[in-house]
């Protein structure tokens, strides 16, 4: 049972997150809010019994990938500042 | 009722967020937007996957108790989409890195990230 | 408009086709016959604690490598862009600001643990949750950290290059010695079985699984590595 509501938490906070990444005006939020989504995502998976997965996604999904989002967005504003 | 059960709960939220995913890719200009859009997408499918393996009252497929050794079959989820999953999440890694380092030499030849500029190969 | 509301009927069907297969699926109640003959084999063809590892490794290594050839063209691909556009010009250095004091020092203690816990991490694949691919990416964050501590430091992609390379060609190799010595390609009853659940056990799962941790580690240093040098030079 408190499987089953933590999951109903989880699966709220990653729509709310999800519709952020789409939706807000600042680039940096999106990027983050995505990179939440995949950590909420790796404790699902640990709901459903899968720690594997939840440690590539944590590592991966929610680590290098928001690093990488952040060093392509910085690139691209920092030459938009001397456009 | 039984809806409300983990593994269901799991399921549409995966396909909530394929939804999602797909929703983004259509509809938003900025490229780094689609690209997270594509992430999205990504995760959505992951924990699909993952639902389908998930039988209940049963636990993670990792032997290292003497009682899980004997009569494993009953008791452990499935392992094949799990050794899925992984894979894909680390392409996707691949994937995401190569969309976006195209998105930043686009970005140096046109100085936009609008997705309605790139009309080159449109007439 | 109307562009948005032909997105919006695309949508739809799609919300349609989903909803059908969800509805249409039912949990499963027992393991599908490939996953049955996993988990009743398993311990004893593999020797592997972690089930996911035997599959991953060894029921299907033939994935993990095409996995990894992939994931090797994603960063050679990533980084011939990188180089391609970026000719030799000089480098303007001035506009990065340093890290700050707490970032460089915790990096400093926090580094060595990092390497090590990846370490750890790929060498009891076999036995608790983790493997190369976690253990790597765990090695690609501490080179992150290493990184964002010194945003001027730069990585030596030689050592980087020959540590990938060697890993890829070893993986390869010992897949070529199971044809041989075992079963077929990737089989791990090369050595020793061993005691289930020891350190030194399942064969060459080990030994494959610390070779595939290095590889996805220097190739993940290696996408990253090419991305921090673009912040130098415009």
């Amino acid at each position: 049972m408190i499987y089953l509501i933590i999951s109903i938490v989880l699966g709220i906070i990653i729509l709310i997150m999800a519709f952020i990444a789409l939706y807000h005006r600042n680039l940096k939020v999106a990027i983050l809010s995505a990179g939440v989504v995949s950590l909420f995502a790796s404790i699902l998976y640990l709901l459903l019994d899968a720690p594997d997965v939840a440690l590539t996604e944590a590592a991966i999904g929610s680590g290098l990938t928001t690093i990488i989002f952040f060093y392509v967005l910085n690139k691209i504003q920092r030459n938009d500042a001397e456009k | 009722m039984h809806w409300f059960s983990l593994e269901y709960i799991a399921m549409n939220l995966g396909f909530l967020l394929i939804l999602i995913g797909l929703w983004g890719i259509i509809t938003r200009k900025n490229i780094l937007r689609i690209i997270i859009s594509f992430s999205l997408f990504d995760t959505g499918t992951h924990i699909v996957i993952v639902a389908i393996g998930y039988i209940r009252n049963r636990t993670a497929p990792i032997l290292d108790t003497l009682a899980l050794q004997k009569d494993t079959a009953s008791k452990i989820v499935d392992p094949l989409p799990q050794a899925l999953v992984l894979t894909a999440i680390v392409i996707g890694l691949g994937v995401t890195a190569l969309l976006l380092v195209y998105a930043m030499k686009l970005f140096e030849t046109k100085k936009t990230l609008d997705i309605h500029r790139f009309n080159d190969l449109k007439w | 408009m109307l562009r948005n509301s032909l997105f919006l009927i695309v949508l739809a069907a799609f919300a349609v086709i989903a909803f059908t297969l969800v509805n249409a699926w039912h949990p499963a109640e027992s393991l599908s016959p490939v996953a049955e003959h996993y988990a009743t084999n398993g311990p004893t063809e593999v020797g592997a604690a972690n089930l996911v590892t035997a599959v991953v490794v060894t029921y299907r290594g033939f994935d993990t490598l095409g996995e990894v050839t992939i994931l090797f063209v994603t960063a050679a691909i990533i980084g011939f862009f990188l180089s391609l556009f970026h000719s030799e010009s000089p480098e303007q250095t001035d506009r990065l600001m340093p890290a700050s004091e707490i970032l460089s020092t915790a990096s400093k203690l926090l580094i060595p643990f990092m390497l090590v816990l990846g370490i750890y991490v790929f060498v009891n694949g076999h036995l608790t949750p983790g493997g190369g691919f976690q253990g790597g990416a765990i090695i690609a964050s501490a080179f992150v950290l290493l990184l964002l501590a010194d945003p001027l430091s730069k990585l030596n992609h030689r050592i980087i290059a020959m540590v990938e390379s060697v890993s890829g060609v070893a993986f390869v190799l010992i897949g070529l010695l199971g044809i041989f010595l075992a079963g077929g390609f990737l089989d791990n009853r090369i050595l020793d079985l061993g005691t289930f659940g020891a350190l030194l056990s399942a064969g060459v799962i080990p030994l494959l699984y610390i070779f595939i941790g290095l590889k996805v580690g220097s190739e993940l240093t290696n996408i990253i590595g090419h991305l921090q040098q673009t912040q130098k030079n415009r």
